[in-house]
């Protein structure tokens, strides 16, 4: 039998979804001048968000019991230094990513 | 020009190419042991194209989830996209028939990749910012089609493929920090997630950072005046 009830759940987070990415261009939209404080968190969001992201992706990680987030940690380490030393992104996750799997594969 | 384009859009997704399919197969792998099939996967994929919250509805399609409960944890979730768009509004004036397709697909991955690189010469920003949001819509579906297919039956472990996605980021950060004089954002970003997570826990987390981000960055703007970005 169609699970209907896991259509109409699929339908409610698509829709959630989409207004969570649809409303502020609704709100702030057309010729309109965008309000100043908007254009200034719009300036200024990117460099906090990409902090938030970072942090993000550890929401999961258990820094209280065995391997205490260590991999994770280490992994962040080699991106950024690697970053600073070439500059070069794909060099960076690339390297980076190996490292991780490694150890959480082998090491932890 | 239009092979420039996608040369170089190519190469600035590749790692989210990584990222979607390996994150994308995970999903169709759970989808199919919930017992949802190719067709779930497909146009969940399709319609949503949200990591997390592909892999939220997952679970609510698990416990049989009632409909509120299915929008508040959505919400929850994917909340961080308000962000997003308030940060694009200028960049995507006047896009055309383009915008509403760049507004749907702004994933965290799209956001990241389009707020931060610069279109090859001769590309303007929206045909770049768009090809960067089809490729990534594309990847994302073949991920979690061939996941949902395929079920577990892959002989090597990909186990920490997903930081490939967390690297990205990283890369990102350290990207802007090099870039900018002024740090304040980035350490009133880092800092307000991580106290937030500590405080109010994984779940609900997401909302109480981005108000506290929201109020210490509107309160700090004179800093940013005096200090002003590259």
């Amino acid at each position: 039998m169609f699970d209907t009830h896991g259509l109409w759940i699929i339908v409610v987070a698509t829709l959630v979804t989409m207004a969570t990415r649809f409303l502020p261009f609704l709100i702030f939209r057309g010729d309109k001048k965008t309000p100043d404080i908007i254009v200034y968190l719009g300036k200024v969001l990117p460099y906090a968000i990409m902090g938030m992201l970072v942090v993000y992706c550890m929401k999961d990680v258990k820094f209280l019991a065995p391997p205490y987030g260590i991999p994770e940690l280490l992994g962040c380490a080699v991106v950024a230094v690697l970053h600073i030393w070439k500059r070069n992104s794909l060099l960076s996750i690339g390297v980076g990513t190996v490292f991780y799997m490694v150890l959480v594969q082998l090491v932890f | 020009m239009k092979k420039q384009l996608l040369k170089v859009a190519l190469r600035d997704t590749l790692p989210v190419l990584t990222g979607y399919l390996f994150l994308g197969a995970g999903f169709g792998i759970l989808l199919n042991e919930s017992g949802y099939g190719i067709g779930w996967a497909f146009f969940m994929a399709l319609f949503m194209f949200a990591g997390s919250g592909q892999y939220l509805a997952v679970s609510l399609l698990a416990s049989h989830a009632s409909l509120i409960s299915t929008a508040v944890a959505t919400l929850l979730v994917n909340a961080r996209h308000l962000f997003y768009g308030i940060s694009l509004i200028d960049t995507y004036k006047g896009a055309g028939k383009k915008k509403p397709y760049m507004i749907f697909g702004l994933t965290d991955e799209t956001y990241s990749l389009v707020t931060q690189n610069e279109p090859p010469k001769g590309v303007s920003r929206h045909s770049y910012c768009f090809t960067v949001t089809a490729l990534d819509h594309v990847y994302w579906i073949c991920g979690c089609v061939l996941g949902n297919v395929m079920g577990a039956t892959l002989p090597i472990s990909f186990e920490g493929v997903e930081f490939v996605l967390t690297a990205l980021f990283v890369t990102m950060f350290v990207e802007q920090w090099l870039a900018n004089k002024n740090h304040l954002p980035a350490l009133i970003g880092v800092m307000s997630t991580a106290l937030c997570l500590m405080l109010f826990g994984s779940e609900f987390f997401l909302i109480p950072s981005m108000a506290a981000i929201a109020l210490l960055l509107t309160i700090t703007r004179k800093t940013a005046r005096r200090k002003p970005y590259v």
